[in-house]
């Protein structure tokens, strides 16, 4: 509550009410404010999309708190509070720090990384189904680890380098196919899903050669699971985040831009192919690192930065927003998973996947109505 | 030398040739309108004056320097473009689509400066969208979002701008009024206007400079009461006509031939030049 | 030429009898693929058992390879190949869409869908009780997608996206069953690839019915198609029965892919590429591009099968591999080449 008080008072002390159009000489901006010092230095903040921010980022924070006090050695949400601030009993500290604090954070990590991906794709493809799940990268990815798993029974760090090539690979493959004096949103979309469709056939290709065993932990990989994830996975994947994200930060405002198409973009001194090329690289290694760590989890790439859309209500994904989304969704999904079919404890992508489905029903039909996709 | 330009430029797309060894001069602080009938390549050399299609032979200049080896940010800053098809985002209002024509003027840490705030206000209300500011621009009419997006171009804030067909699928009134603004920016803005135009008369009538393109090459051009001649129009356009005043302005006005007096057209001709007065022409 | 407007544009002589040469010449190499497709197989053997085993068979030995695996694989790959070419061209006219294909548009993953449904909560373990549940889950998602879509506003990018959309969800709920039953994950992983090993004349019988009359109705549809294709309006003002051409089509798309589907299980692309391939060589007339569809893609499938017979030998690589991997690149040609609304 603290922050949201002072970033109020940052705000530029215009109206905050929103004025009826005719009555409306102040705000040329719809609902966005500058934050401006004296330097000439301006920063623009939707007062919205903070606000929605801060909420998601407690709710991402709420449920790290219940999950790491659920399981079978059940913590009061004090204590774990308590705990993460280094204030805990030895007992608690040990089941923190080395059991459930590195899951949770995989948990945030990844999730927060899928939504990121997931919203450069679909600025990029202009287009909201255009995410990195449903345009190859994930069946690129699952195609390395299956590769891992049946062909070399290869350990858990073998499946996760398999999944980084193989959605890397997957994500160069689909950038050269869909080239053609320059990279048009669509193509790349068509391109994505044709590569999809072939990966998809080699995935199954590839469970039938393999052992029952082997292709239960092969089904269980692509379902993508947080279960029994500790620091090694942890550490990768935060370097990926801290390297990635101020990429992607930098590359903002061009993404904006360039969702008014390509022909805008170019007048407004944007250099198109450069921008597309930093997002899209940036976009497919978070993709790739999130599939290393936990498997190719359906839909948070998808759903998450057009959830964090609709409560923003700012044009396009926006980038912060959708990353707060991304790791509240993935981490909530997790706790439905353990509480909601009794004992069996179900992977978090069999959550995810079923409330995406349902979710991308509802995109499908109100979008169309719209005549948007 | 002038501040735009086009040194014989080859221009195509793959292996298509378009226009060959074209070159195009445009006079500064004027407001000049490529025709030509569909194909010509007026959209193609529109594309390569704007830095968007690199030429494969030749160089387009701007202020003395070769277009394709600026700095986008710069080109931008001096050059403003009005796309045939943009893409306005899901959701976005009037006012922040404007906004976004201030991307060239902006960085990292100037994000919004009083200065952008106020020159947005002013490109609302130079094209009559001040009061549409917080509609979502999904919503508007033809004409109405055509000039939103002019606005933004506006916004933009630079001496040259381009329009690609800025007309198009718009009725007559939102034509004029368009071409009223556009008129209006360059006199009293002083800014360089370039357009592509279909209809002849209405490049006529508004334009200060003509450029006429048949098959890649420039046909004619100069001032519009200097260059359309009906002799003009039936070699660019393969349709024979009259060219009258405009009764408004005095402004060339092409009347083609009606079809039953085809047969009778050169008699018809001939006895209108025996009236100087209102036909220019043969 | 007799006075008045004739109702087709007339077409010159010769151009009917490439066309009908070329039909022919399709069935020739028919015949071919399927002699292949007879002769050769994980257990080589001479022509002369073939021949013995197709015309004199005494029930033993290679006989039994010919009788009952070569015959019925070889039965299976036609029927198969046809309907899901058929289905492809008329999938294809139906939406204007040169990307339209049954496996691309959801219909494979609703089959398997269907079928893990049947395996884990209602105990089914035959392959023939299969049939009906992939059926279903066929019909129920082709229908779902084509309305998703966007149905007559539907543009290439649309249809697709809704088909990835429900496929990916489909898979979601897929996984989850397999994941809580391994039983089921034992089963479905060998169907799941699209295959023609596992034909019987049991299953043949069964899905024979629904493809005859998918190909009757398939062919019927031509003339109507070529109206539909130049656009509603155009189609209304020749007078075509738009509403019914539309309701046939999914119903013969459903009925076409639906039991080539429940047989051999997802097959890709053989839908998609057909029809173009055939295009090619009959131009746009759907009322020529339908028998050479129903001809020639038999003739890929048989052709993808006797390939996937043979290079891993003694092994051997699903049919539905096979297409997929010549598939996939034909696809992206046509997606960089094309130029298509919105692309």
């Amino acid at each position: 509550m603290k922050t949201s008080t002072k970033t109020s008072t940052k705000t530029s002390t215009k109206t905050l009410a929103k004025p009826l159009p005719e009555a409306s000489p102040k705000s040329s901006t719809g609902s966005v404010r500058a934050v401006r010092t004296g330097g000439g230095l301006s920063v623009r903040v939707d007062p919205r999309a903070a606000l929605v921010f801060l909420l998601l980022t407690g709710v991402a924070f709420a449920a790290s708190v219940v999950l790491i006090g659920s399981g079978d050695f059940r913590i009061a949400p004090g204590d774990v509070v308590a705990t993460l601030l280094g204030n805990g009993t030895a007992a608690h500290e040990f089941v923190v720090q080395e059991l459930r604090l590195p899951r949770i954070l995989v948990g945030l990590l990844v999730g927060a990384s899928l939504a990121l991906s997931g919203s450069i794709f679909q600025s990029l493809s202009r287009n909201p189904l255009g995410s990195p799940d449903v345009i190859g990268f994930g069946q690129g990815a699952a195609v390395g680890a299956l590769g891992a798993i049946v062909l070399f029974q290869g350990t858990a760090l073998a499946v996760a380098g398999g999944a980084l090539v193989g959605g890397l690979v997957t994500g160069v493959a689909v950038y050269l196919l869909a080239w053609k004096r320059g990279v048009h949103g669509y193509r790349l979309v068509l391109v994505g899903i044709g590569v999809a469709a072939v990966l998809t056939a080699v995935n199954h290709y590839l469970l039938t050669k393999a052992s029952l065993v082997d292709a239960t932990r092969a089904v269980l990989w692509m379902t993508g699971s947080l279960d029994g994830r500790d620091w090694t996975q942890v550490w990768p994947l935060l370097a990926a985040f801290v390297l990635l994200v101020p990429v992607v930060a930098w590359y903002a405002r061009p993404l904006r831009v360039l969702e008014m198409g390509d022909d805008a973009a170019y007048a407004l001194g944007v250099p198109v192919e450069r921008a597309r090329l930093v997002m899209m690289a940036a976009g497919v290694l978070l993709m790739a690192a999130a599939t290393a760590a936990a498997g190719p989890i359906a839909f948070v790439a998808l759903s998450a930065p057009q959830l964090a859309r609709r409560l923003t209500r700012s044009p396009g994904p926006g980038l912060a927003a959708s990353a707060a989304m991304g790791a509240a969704l993935l981490l909530v999904a997790d706790w439905v998973a353990a509480v909601a079919f009794g004992d069996r404890q179900l992977p978090v992508g069999v959550v995810t996947a079923v409330l995406g489905g349902c979710y991308l029903l509802w995109l499908l039909v109100t979008e169309r109505r719209a005549g948007r996709i | 030398m002038q501040r735009l330009t086009a040194e014989s430029v080859t221009l195509g797309y793959d292996q298509r040739v378009i226009a060959e060894n074209l070159s195009v001069e445009i006079p500064d602080n004027s407001f000049t309108v490529i025709v030509g009938p569909n194909a010509c390549g007026k959209s193609t050399l529109l594309r390569a004056l704007s830095r968007m299609l690199k030429p494969s032979e030749g160089r387009v200049l701007l202020d003395g320097q070769t277009i394709h080896s600026m700095p986008a940010k710069k080109v931008a800053k001096t050059l403003g473009l009005l796309p045939q098809s943009s893409i306005a985002p899901d959701g976005i209002t009037v006012a922040d689509l404007v906004a976004r024509g201030r991307y060239p003027h902006q960085g990292l840490l100037r994000q919004w400066s009083p200065e952008d705030e106020r020159i947005v206000q002013e490109s609302m209300a130079a094209t009559g969208v001040g009061a549409l500011a917080d509609r979502y621009v999904d919503e508007l009419s033809g004409g109405q979002r055509q000039r939103v997006w002019i606005a933004m171009a506006l916004a933009q804030q630079t001496p040259l701008l381009l329009l690609d067909e800025p007309t198009t699928f718009l009725d007559i009134q939102h034509q004029l009024e368009v071409l009223d603004l556009c008129a209006e920016l360059h006199e009293t803005q002083g800014r360089t206007l370039v357009a592509v135009l279909h209809d002849l008369n209405q490049a006529a009538r508004y334009a200060t400079h003509l450029i006429a393109l048949h098959e890649g090459k420039v046909v004619a051009e100069g001032a519009p009461s200097e260059v359309v001649t009906a002799e003009l129009v039936e070699r660019v356009f393969g349709v024979r006509s009259q060219v009258i005043a405009d009764p408004e302005s005095g402004t060339p006005l092409v009347v083609p031939v009606a079809r039953k007096r085809a047969v009778t057209a050169a008699s018809a001709v001939s006895s209108a030049s025996a009236a100087p007065s209102a036909v220019k022409t043969l | 030429m007799p006075d008045g407007v004739p109702a087709q544009p007339p077409v010159p002589r010769s151009r009917h009898v490439v066309r009908i040469a070329g039909l022919l010449a399709s069935v020739v190499l028919l015949v071919l693929v399927c002699v292949a497709s007879i002769a050769f197989g994980a257990k080589s053997m001479p022509l002369s058992d073939v021949w013995h085993g197709l015309f004199d068979s005494d029930g033993v030995g290679n006989d039994v390879i010919v009788r009952e695996v070569r015959v019925p694989r070889t039965l299976l790959g036609l029927l198969a190949g046809a309907a899901l070419g058929l289905a492809g061209a008329v999938m294809q006219a139906l939406t204007r869409n040169p990307l339209a294909e049954p496996g691309l548009l959801g219909v494979n993953a609703g089959a398997s869908a269907a079928v893990v449904s049947a395996i884990s909560f209602l105990g089914v373990t035959s392959l023939t009780g299969y049939v009906w549940f992939a059926f279903l889950g066929a019909a129920v998602v082709s229908a779902l997608v084509y309305v998703l879509g966007g149905s007559r506003a539907a543009n290439p990018v649309r249809l697709a996206l809704a088909g990835t959309a429900a496929t990916a969800a489909l898979y979601g709920y897929i996984n989850a069953v397999q994941l809580l039953d391994s039983a089921a994950l034992d089963k479905l992983r060998f169907w799941t690839v699209g295959s023609l090993a596992s034909a019987d004349m049991e299953t043949i019988a069964k899905v024979a019915p629904f493809i005859g009359v998918g190909v009757v109705l398939a062919l019927l549809l031509g003339r109507p198609l070529n109206a539909l294709e130049m656009g509603d309006d155009t189609a209304r003002a020749l007078g075509a029965n738009l509403g019914r051409t539309r309701v046939l089509s999914m119903v013969c798309v459903t009925l076409l892919c639906g039991a080539a589907t429940a047989a051999c299980g997802p097959i890709v692309f053989v839908g998609l590429m057909i029809p173009h391939l055939v295009r090619a060589i009959t131009g746009p007339d759907m009322r020529w591009i339908m028998p050479y569809a129903a001809v020639l893609a038999p003739v890929l499938l048989l052709g993808a099968d006797v390939i996937g017979r043979l290079v891993t030998r003694p092994a051997e690589l699903q049919v539905g591999i096979v297409t997929a991997l010549i598939g996939g690149p034909v696809f992206i040609q046509l997606v960089r080449r094309k130029r298509m609304a919105k692309l």
